[in-house]
């Protein structure tokens, strides 16, 4: 057989300078020690079975729930306690036990694989005192912080509160100026709308009468136009020279249809062709304004325009005449009018207008007093700030309760890595860490999604970011508003030395 | 790994890379060719069988010792071939045919055997003008030269065993000029299709203008916007083989198929030519990764072995009188005794070289491995670390990110020996160097893992990214050791790195060169605990035809067409000499190809490549892994828990409980999956990985040996039921269970929501004990086992003896010096042996100083030995036997540890419902001669 078994080992421990002398067998942490008894039969932990107490670390496992090789790797499922002396005591799996890999700092658990191990117990306990006193200290300041930040918050927030309740009050007094500015603002417009309507229709009436007078002009001069031998009467064969004038726009103006629209008489003379004019005024083309029309769209068509544009100039070319200018200015009693209930309007509109922006600011403040910034709004200060970090590809940037988002460092576009969803922490402590969801989506992939690691520290700056899972990205961040209150009790590793 | 994702072209091209290769699951069939868009395959397939125009030219037989030579005339266009016949030792023929005058050589596959087969003396038996009979030595076995037509029958006594050219698809397409410069050459050539062309009604059809008619891709053949230059014109050969009394064959990997080939009739061949395939589908024969182009043949009688050793595109027909028969229809064939004897008959196709066939003629499986292996080596034997758990992704971010997965595993309790580096970690994709922001200090990482007694892995591709900034690259350039495009620049195509070209491994020098790479000095950051794993390997180039390299590209001489199918053999070959000498040619490789050859087993492992997280998928694995442990490849595994798409956890721990219990056990996953180490999935997930990891662990010892038989024998380590069980048809489709050597029988869960699984128990006289409950069964039955999410079937055969090492620990380097704990299941006839083999576990002093343990033990008139099978080895280890299981049993009243002359009492203790006789701490050390008695009293034992 070639592995060596020390049935029972010699443990030092070291505590306030005075070495004690404890003897038990190796692996077994001083609470078990009463169950291994080298007098008496060992029964297994689990009570199993009960076996001579020679099989204790025999290096062949008797029981089911490893308790007979605590000190051996004999057992699939046993563990070993290594006591660490100047820094913490643990277990490890009994694997562990001599398998060439120093896992106590005590080295205790390599005694015969002949590996090296050094015992770096003392070190480590340095090492960890002078991480927890940092941490302490950390955790201290970052605690006093975290108190200013509540105070600031408790602050703000009845800041805000009151500044709500002002602006409530103030929204108030601005709803009745509203309604006082509105009736005042119809009272004014009614005259207004009178005095407008009455211009207007001055106006219509004018124009009208000029309409009148230019149609009975143009039927003159058309009566001109169709009495080709100035007899002083329109004959149907005249009136057939206008094919335009066709009412069944077969192209020809028969000497019936013609007949027709002088209401069945031959000729027709100046007063009796007043009646014949309605029938007629909407095709007639004029042969003057026909040439002109010609001549001008020949210009035009030079500009290859001519098509598109000649034809309306055609059919409607009253439209072109100056009769139809713009109305003329108010008179002095309906501009006074109406300036006065334009200042109504104003006055109105610019009270609207600020009631507005007051909705706007409550809901703002209410919003924001909505969150949950922490069981006492220690993460207020966290919103609508940003923090950045830059990598060597990116820049990340973390905006609290808003939005994460990654930059390439050298161009390129932003990619939104998830918008405030919940604190997602454990049950005990959900403010431990931030889920931020429905980022841009990946290929092939879900949305992108951040979770943000909330430490304790003095400063509020994000320390890492990493992508552990293809688009779900995990972003640490300190800030002194998870900073729990300092344990009483000194972080000395003299608590937990064993005696 | 290894896919075109879009994602992952990241800055290349993405607009040109998406116009190739189609985002959605599966694969996108249309990137690759059927037999019909592959000119020389339509045209040879178009040959259908019938007379052939070979003549053998019996005045031109000459014999030596151990070669016979002979010519072949194609009696359409006259042109002579020259056969070659070889008897070779133990009991293999082999057959050459190639052109008697080529204009220029063809191309012959050098690397491939380990050595010129050494051969036996042929006889002549006989000779007449219608052939020549030989004799083949023992067994009374004969090879038959038929002259008119010719054709080969190797028999033994009245029996056919393989026929060639039988069913006459002889066909060689000999070297000619182009049409073009036909003119001046001699008039005599005669122009077709195919020498071989079937022509019942002769010389018509050379008349009427058919052979005037230039046929597509004689001499140009365009594939999608790839157009293949061919300057020499047709080159294909093809060959049949006719199997009387055969039905069942195997091999040809790599397909994502059933371990028993189907017919091929009217559907495509299977094909052969190493291509990346973006998210491969299931049952078909379409090409993958590798080629092996090896076949085995079995029934009852006899198990033999086809070796088609040939590295251009090839298509194996297989076509059968048996297939599509209806269980009715075989009985009633029995029942009226019906005169048609099965037959399968197996035709090979490939697009140049030379026909050099080797025939394997078994008789017995296990003699075709070691026949085989006489020819192409066997399976290297691997560190025995490299069989242990291996953890990979696409990828391990950065240093932290290994060092946190690292201490998963330990915050677990899991065990696992490597870690893998996929892509990302090299500096912009520039192989032999790391990416100076994720992985600062590679050797800091190398030392942490060290210090864990664990190892790494990290991917070197075949592609080199073109930068005259990288050192890999301008050497390559300024020792001219790229593969050159047709017109004689360096090739150039699209990989992982963008714009990349590639070292030609066919040349020796490129290979030394390469292989020096590994020293420590050059590839810096890396350190003895490092090893490596090379992808896309096929080669694969996004932009090329088929998403591989233009066949027209060269190689020194040799078009890439001659070469494909083994330049990954090659990458492979070169890697595992770098990892060799950098240790002074000490430490044993370990190397993981993705595309392999026929001799790529020589080199280290494979996988079956980018598979998906699918339940079809997991199963797939069996056929595969198994197909390839047939043809020699035993170091093989597929990607646990699927590369592509998230596995639900139901599938995860069923992979998980499938790889521990295939050669190369290694969890894998695409770069968008989400992570998936063995503690995500909760605390009751992790344990059941857990435990099954340590199943693993616990049997290394056997795994172990396993390798270490194989690599001196050829035997497969994971093999189909019918190896062991030859004459029990039942055995002969199962391929949904297999053995790991011949003890262990593993029917994996593959079905979801499974609650139970049949397995075939094989051996009529044979018990098999679960290893789980040791609860023991009869053998020669379908046994229903309930399951659930925690059970693996596994059984191990009534006369075996298994040693374990049930001590776990967190690597296997940190189990060396543990106890081994033998696990004894006694036969019906109360007998049982097996081996243990113990060295070092990493260097080759196995080999050159003959430092190893290797033991026999034996049970049998109730008496446990163990007895020295290498007396004149000399190696010394600590590990010890610490306990004996026999399954089995019954209760002794007494039993003795006889060793050195001296008798001393064990404790034991008897657990009668299962008959478990449990020997208590015997003590011996795992090297030394010992015998452990049991005695009964006289009563006990009426």
């Amino acid at each position: 057989m070639t592995c060596l078994h020390l049935l029972l080992t010699l443990v030092f421990a070291v505590s306030l300078g005075t070495p004690v002398e404890i003897q038990r067998p190796r692996g077994v942490p001083l609470t078990k020690k009463q169950f291994y008894e080298e007098s008496k039969p060992f029964t297994c932990l689990d009570g199993s079975r009960t076996i001579p107490f020679d099989r204790v670390n025999d290096d062949y496992c008797d029981c089911k729930d490893g308790s007979d090789e605590p000190g051996t790797a004999a057992c699939p499922n046993g563990s070993f306690h290594c006591t660490n002396a100047g820094y913490r005591p643990m277990f490890i799996p009994s694997s562990r036990i001599n398998d060439g890999i120093c896992d106590c700092c005590d080295t205790t658990d390599e005694y015969n694989s002949g590996a090296k191990c050094e015992n770096t117990c003392k070190e480590l306990g340095r090492k960890e005192r002078e991480v927890l006193q940092k941490m302490a200290e950390i955790t201290k300041e970052g605690f006093l912080l975290k108190q200013q930040l509540i105070e600031e918050a408790k602050k703000g927030q009845q800041e805000k509160q009151s500044k709500v309740t002002d602006m409530q009050e103030n929204k108030k007094q601005l709803d009745e100026k509203v309604e006082a500015l509105r009736t005042v603002k119809e009272t004014a417009e009614q005259p207004e709308k009178e005095a407008k309507e009455r211009h207007l229709k001055a106006w219509e009436e004018q124009k009208a009468a000029i309409r009148l007078e230019k149609d009975k002009a143009k039927m003159a001069e058309t009566f001109l136009e169709l009495d080709d031998n100035a007899d002083g009467f329109v004959s149907v064969s005249e009136l057939q020279s206008h094919a335009e004038l066709d009412p069944d726009a077969d192209g020809t103006l028969t000497e019936i249809e013609a007949q027709g629209l002088m209401g069945g008489a031959e000729q027709v003379d100046t007063s009796t062709f007043e009646s014949v004019w309605p029938k007629i005024k909407d095709k007639y083309h004029s042969e003057v304004s026909r040439e002109e029309a010609d001549i001008s769209c020949l210009v035009r068509c030079l500009l290859c325009l001519c098509v598109v544009q000649a034809q309306p100039t055609i059919k409607t070319p009253e439209k072109t005449h100056e009769d139809e200018e713009a109305m003329p200015p108010y008179d002095a009693d309906t501009q006074a009018l109406i300036d006065a209930a334009q200042k109504a309007r104003d006055d109105f509109e610019e009270a609207e207008k600020a009631l507005r922006e007051m909705d706007d600011q409550i809901r703002n403040i209410e919003k924001e007093l909505s969150f949950d910034f922490g069981p006492d709004a220690e993460f207020t200060y966290l919103y609508s700030q940003c923090y950045e970090l830059t990598t060597s590809e990116y820049i990340y940037r973390l905006c609290p309760f808003n939005r994460v988002s990654q930059k390439p460092k050298y161009g390129g576009s932003e990619t939104n890595l998830g918008t405030w969803g919940s604190w997602s922490g454990p049950e005990n402590n959900k403010y431990l860490l931030m889920k931020y969801e429905q980022g841009t989506g990946c290929w092939q992939g879900p949305n992108r999604s951040t979770t943000v690691k909330l430490t304790c520290g003095k400063e509020t700056v994000v320390t890492s970011t990493s992508e552990p899972s293809r688009c779900e990205y995990l972003m640490e961040f300190t800030t002194p508003a998870v900073c729990q209150e300092p344990a009483n009790i000194d972080p000395s590793p003299h608590d937990h030395v064993e005696l | 790994m290894a896919v075109i994702s879009i994602e992952r072209m990241g800055l290349l091209s993405v607009v040109c890379v998406s116009l190739f290769f189609s985002s959605t699951f599966a694969v996108d069939r249309g990137n690759f060719k059927t037999c019909d868009q592959s000119a020389f395959c339509k045209r040879q397939r178009a040959l259908k069988p019938g007379q052939s125009p070979y003549r053998a030219l019996l005045e031109t037989l000459e014999l030596s010792d151990s070669r016979l030579t002979l010519q072949l005339i194609n009696d359409n266009n006259k042109v002579h071939l020259l056969l070659e016949l070889y008897r070779l030792q133990g009991n293999m023929t082999r057959v050459k045919i190639n052109e008697l005058k080529p204009l220029k050589p063809r191309f012959e596959v050098p690397d491939v055997l380990i050595a010129e087969p050494p051969t036996e003396p042929l006889s002549v038996l006989s000779k007449d003008d219608n052939g020549v009979v030989l004799s083949l030595g023992a067994e009374n076995q004969r090879l038959i030269v038929s002259a008119r037509p010719f054709r080969l029958d190797i028999m033994e006594g009245p029996e056919v065993l393989l026929s060639l050219n039988s069913r006459g698809l002889l066909a060689f397409e000999h070297l000619r000029l182009h049409k073009d410069t036909q003119a001046q050459a001699d008039g005599a050539e005669v122009k077709e299709s195919v020498d071989g062309d079937q022509q019942q009604d002769e010389g018509k059809k050379d008349e009427d203008g058919e052979s005037e008619k230039e046929e597509d891709g004689l001499w140009e053949e365009t594939f999608k916007s790839h157009t293949d230059t061919k300057p020499n014109g047709p080159t294909s050969i093809s060959l049949d083989f006719s199997l009387p009394g055969v039905e069942h064959v195997y091999g040809i990997p790599e397909h994502a198929d059933d371990l028993k080939l189907k017919t091929t009739d009217g559907g495509d061949p299977y094909r052969l030519y190493n291509l990346d395939v973006f998210q491969y589908e299931l049952y078909n024969p379409m090409a993958l990764y590798g080629s092996i182009p090896v076949m085995l043949a079995h029934n009852t009688q006899r198990t033999m072995g086809i070796f088609w050793l040939n590295a251009a595109e090839t298509w194996v027909d297989i076509s059968s009188n048996t297939a599509g028969k209806t269980v009715f229809g075989k009985m009633l064939d029995f029942v009226q005794g019906s005169s048609e004897k099965p037959q399968t008959d197996v035709r090979w196709i490939s697009e140049s070289g030379i026909i050099d066939v080797f025939i394997m003629l078994g008789p017995k499986p296990s003699k075709v491995f070691s026949q085989y292996a006489s020819l192409t080596g066997t399976q290297s034997f691997p560190p025995l670390a490299s069989l242990g758990y291996h953890q990979c992704r696409w990828n391990y971010n950065d240093q932290e990110d290994v060092k946190s997965v690292d201490q998963g595993f330990d915050q677990h309790d899991i065990p696992y020996d490597f870690i893998w580096l996929d892509i990302e970690h090299a500096d912009g994709k520039r192989y032999f160097t790391w990416d100076p922001h994720k992985f600062p200090q590679p050797k800091e990482m190398l030392q942490g893992l060290m210090d864990k007694r664990r190892k790494m892995v990290s991917i070197v591709d075949p592609h080199i990214r073109v930068d005259s900034g990288y050192k890999i690259h301008n050497e390559i350039t300024s020792k001219d050791f790229y593969v050159k495009n047709k017109d004689g620049k360096n090739y150039e195509g699209w990989c992982w790195p963008g714009n990349s070209g590639y070292p030609d491994f066919t040349k020796p020098e490129m290979r030394a060169w390469w292989a020096s790479m590994f020293a420590y000095d050059q590839y810096e950051g890396s350190m003895e605990n490092l090893f490596t794993w090379n992808d896309m390997n096929e080669p694969s180039v996004f932009n090329g035809p088929e998403v591989t390299m233009h066949k027209d590209a060269l190689h020194g001489k040799w078009e890439h067409r001659d070469i494909h199918n083994i330049y990954g053999l090659y990458v492979q070959m070169a890697t595992a000499e770098g990892q060799i000498q950098r240790s002074g040619g000490v430490e044993r490789p370990f190397v993981l190809t993705r595309a392999f050859f026929a001799g790529s087993q020589r080199y280290g492992a494979v996988w079956t490549g980018d598979n998906a997280a699918e339940w079809d998928h997991l199963k797939i694995s069996i056929p595969m892994c198994l197909s390839l442990g047939l043809v020699g490849v035993s170091f093989c595994g597929a990607d646990v828990g699927g590369f592509f798409k998230n596995p639900s956890t139901e599938l995860l721990v069923r992979w998980y409980q499938t790889g521990a219990y295939q050669p190369f056990f290694r969890a894998h996953a695409h770069l968008d999956t989400t992570r998936r180490e063995p503690w995500l999935f909760g605390p009751e997930n992790t344990a059941l990985i857990r435990e099954v990891i340590r199943q693993r662990y616990a049997l290394l010892p056997y795994w172990y040996q396993l390798f270490y038989q194989a690599h001196k024998t050829g035997m497969p380590v994971m093999r189909p039921l019918w190896v062991d069980y030859p004459k029990d048809t039942a055995t002969f489709t199962i391929d949904d269970e297999f053995l790991i050597g011949s003890d262990l029988l593993v029917h994996p869960v593959t079905e979801e929501g499974s609650r139970g699984v049949t397995a075939y128990l094989p051996g009529a006289e044979e018990v098999w004990y679960d290893v789980h409950t040791f609860q023991k069964h009869n053998g020669a039955q379908n046994l229903y086992i309930p399951v659930t999410l925690s059970s693996i079937p596994v059984f191990q055969r009534g006369g075996s003896i298994i040693p374990r090492k049930d001590r776990v620990r967190r690597s296997s380097t940190c189990m060396e010096n543990d106890p081994y704990t033998l696990y004894v299941a006694l036969s019906p006839k109360k007998f049982a042996e097996g081996e243990l083999y113990i060295d070092d576990g990493h260097s080759f002093n196995y080999d050159t100083k003959k430092e190893f343990i290797h033991r026999s033990l034996t049970f049998a008139n109730n008496a446990l030995t163990s007895s020295n099978l290498c007396p004149d080895c000399n190696f010394l280890t600590s590990s010890w036997i610490e306990k004996v299981l026999i399954l089995g049993a019954s209760k002794p009243s007494k039993v003795l540890l006889k060793m050195d002359g001296k008798e001393t009492p064990v404790d034991f203790e008897f657990d009668t419902s299962m008959s478990v006789l449990t020997l208590r701490k015997p003590g011996m050390n795992a090297g030394a001669d010992w015998t452990l008695l049991l005695q009964y009293q006289r009563y006990f034992q009426c």
